[in-house]
Formats: structure tokens, C-alpha cells, sequence
């Protein structure tokens, strides 16, 4: 049996298509590094500035005397630094780019998780959820994520962060392999 | 506060956030694609960046215009944490930064991975007390980079990365997105 291939230029059918090179893109964000580390000091970087923020949400479901007290968080209190608002950016920019190229659309299931798993919207939710708390425990524990350990990391030739962009994709690939085999 | 301290990682944000939509990796497929060798466009931003980015960061060092900002490596704490981090991406189907742009061009379980995300963050700090005597200074080697360690000069692994990342992406291009 032939697995179809998912086409990416027709996948985000809203009116528009992108058609950017990720050669161009990549060299792109290696320039944001550029500024990043000579004008601000402070590296691409999305999960310190998350558990920041994280320890707000936290205040209602553990107390805020836990959150207080907890040690991680006084090392990392929530405070609005560069990179919260670096967060707060984020969105801003994609939501601009989707816009613009007229590919916004609302995505409840995505196509490749459909063709596999089926169109149950609860399903996709409570493994995106169950997924999304496995991945930033994992970036915690290795301190930083694609951005901060792959990109940042990466490109100072650190050795932590090598070791952590070979792990994610060996990993990434067996579970892949895993997850979407042909029954 | 000064508002440029606001401002300016705004911009940079939104710059990156752009970049990230106009590259596709916003996009749960094209992450899922990779992993399944379908779609190389994750690795060819990555890889771009890594080139492109770790060439100007060397030069601005040299020149004495930056510094390294490079983190711990707790080897046992990465290793593990980087195995969970591979596991979290296939399954959410974004890294956190993507997820975050995500989020912007309308995808709804990108938003629902993102509080599965602030759990993540809330049970790493509720256990961190143990990580940190049992996990995180398990095999420590400090803030070390890769020339430090081999005696390897900097430019040798860039010409080796730039020349092996062009090889690589030379064959995908050449295999016309066919399948592996």
C-alpha cells in the first residue's frame, strides 16, 4: 500500500501559499542570532522565559506559597525580562506572516495526524496536551529547546547543545517510526 | 525600564516568529515530516542557521562585539532531557518556539499542547529539588564547546559543518522530495 504524501504547498489551504526558500529563512534567523548576541546579549531562546511565566499559572493549582517557596522559581521568579517579552513576540510575528501570506486557518487535527490517527478532535487535544508537558519537561531538564539548545547552542559549537540536537532527533526518529508505522 | 528593553525583544520575536511561519515550521506537518524523513525543511532551516548564524556570532567573539552564552553540559540531565524532548515533539508535533507561532496562525491543539507545556514546566519545578541532587550533576563538564574539548580549531567545524550540511542538502534536493 502507497502512504499518500502529504503535498506541504497545498496542506495550508487558506487563500495563499508560501513560497520561501528554508535556506533563505534559516539564514535569516542565523542573522536575528547575529543581533541577538552583539546588540542585546541574549541568544534565540523560547523555555526559561516559559517556566518564567509557567509560575503564574501555577499560583492558582499549587497555592502561591508553594510557588513561593519552590526553589526552581526563585532562581527563576517571573519577571518581564527580554525574553518574556522576546515570547511575547513570537506570536505576534507568525500571526503577521500567516496574515499576510493569506495562509491563517484554523487547525484543529492536522493533516498527517488525521491520515494516521483518525479525525477525533479529542484524541489529537489530549495528545497534544500529554505531548506538550513531556517536551518542556524535557527542555527543563536539558535547559533549552530547538532555539536555545539546537539554534543558540548549536551554532557556539557548544557541546551540551550538540548532544541534545543528536539525542532529539535519534529519539524523534524512533518514535516517529514508532507512532506512524503501516499496520 | 527602559522601552527599548521592551521593544526590542518584541521585534526580535516577531522577526523570528515570521521567519518561523514563513519557513513552514509552524506547520504540525512539515515537523511531523521530518521525523518520517518526508520533509527536510525542518533540517534545512535548522542547518542554515546553524551555518549561517554560528559564522557571524564567531566573528562578532573575535572582534571582541559578544560573548559566549553557552549552557551547562550536565550530560546525564541533557541526554535525558533531549530523549523526552524528541518523544514531546513527535507527539505535540511543534518544539516550543514553533508551538508559540503556531498558536498565532490558528491552530487550536497547538494552544492546547501549549498548557500541556506550562504543566511540563510546573512538574519540572516541583521536582527539581531531586534533579538537581540526583540528575543534573551527574556527569558534569561545565560551559564547554566543541573546539575546547577536540583541540579542533573553530573554522575546521564550520568548514566541516558548512561542507557536510551543502552535501547533505545537495542529496535531498537531488532526490526531489521523493520519498526515503
Amino acid at each position: 500500500m502507497t502512504a499518500v504524501t502529504h503535498n506541504i504547498d497545498l496542506e495550508r489551504s487558506g487563500t495563499g501559499r508560501i513560497d520561501w526558500s528554508p535556506y533563505l529563512v534559516g539564514a535569516g534567523i542565523g542573522v536575528l542570532s547575529w543581533v541577538a548576541f552583539g546588540l542585546f546579549g541574549d541568544p534565540l531562546g523560547v523555555t526559561t522565559a516559559y517556566s518564567r511565566v509557567a509560575s503564574w499559572f501555577a499560583v492558582p493549582i499549587i497555592g502561591s506559597e508553594a510557588v513561593a517557596q519552590n526553589s526552581y522559581w526563585k532562581s527563576m521568579p517571573l519577571k518581564w525580562d527580554y525574553g518574556v517579552w522576546f515570547l511575547v513576540g513570537i506570536p505576534l510575528g507568525a500571526f503577521l506572516s500567516a496574515v499576510l501570506s493569506g495562509t491563517w486557518r484554523l487547525e484543529l487535527v492536522p493533516e498527517v495526524w488525521e491520515e494516521r490517527f483518525g479525525p477525533s478532535v479529542i484524541k489529537r487535544f489530549v495528545a497534544a496536551f500529554l505531548g506538550g508537558v513531556v517536551i518542556m519537561y524535557g527542555a527543563r531538564l536539558a535547559g533549552g529547546c530547538t532555539s536555545g539548545h539546537g539554534i543558540s547552542g548549536g551554532l557556539q559549537l557548544a557541546l551540551s547543545s550538540w548532544l541534545f540536537l543528536a539525542v532529539m532527533f535519534a529519539t524523534g526518529l524512533a518514535v516517529s517510526a514508532v507512532l506512524f508505522r503501516k499496520s | 525600564m527602559n522601552i527599548l528593553a521592551i521593544i526590542g525583544p518584541i521585534v526580535m520575536g516577531a522577526a523570528f516568529g515570521f521567519l518561523l511561519q514563513r519557513g513552514k515550521v509552524t506547520s504540525c506537518n512539515v515537523i511531523e515530516n521530518q521525523f518520517r524523513l518526508r520533509d527536510f525543511t525542518v533540517l534545512k532551516v535548522m542547518g542554515t542557521a546553524i551555518v549561517v548564524g554560528g559564522l557571524g556570532v564567531l566573528l562578532l567573539v573575535d572582534t571582541g562585539n559578544s560573548k559566549y552564552y553557552v549552557k551547562d553540559a550536565n550530560m546525564l540531565a541533557v541526554a535525558i532531557g533531549a530523549a523526552l524532548f524528541g518523544v514531546g515533539m513527535v507527539v505535540y508535533g511543534y518544539c516550543p518556539g514553533t508551538a508559540l507561532g503556531a498558536i498565532a496562525t490558528g491552530s487550536i491543539h497547538a494552544l492546547v499542547g501549549a498548557l500541556g507545556m506550562v504543566g511540563g514546566a510546573i512538574l519540572y519545578a516541583l521536582t527539581f529539588d531531586w534533579l538537581k541532587s540526583h540528575v543534573l550533576n551527574v556527569w558534569t563538564l561545565g560551559k564547554v564547546r566543541l573546539p575546547d574539548i577536540t583541540g579542533v580549531p573553530d573554522g575546521v567545524w564550520f568548514a566541516a559543518l558548512a561542507a557536510g550540511a551543502g552535501l547533505f542538502f545537495w542529496w535531498v534536493e537531488s532526490r526531489g522530495g521523493k520519498r526515503a
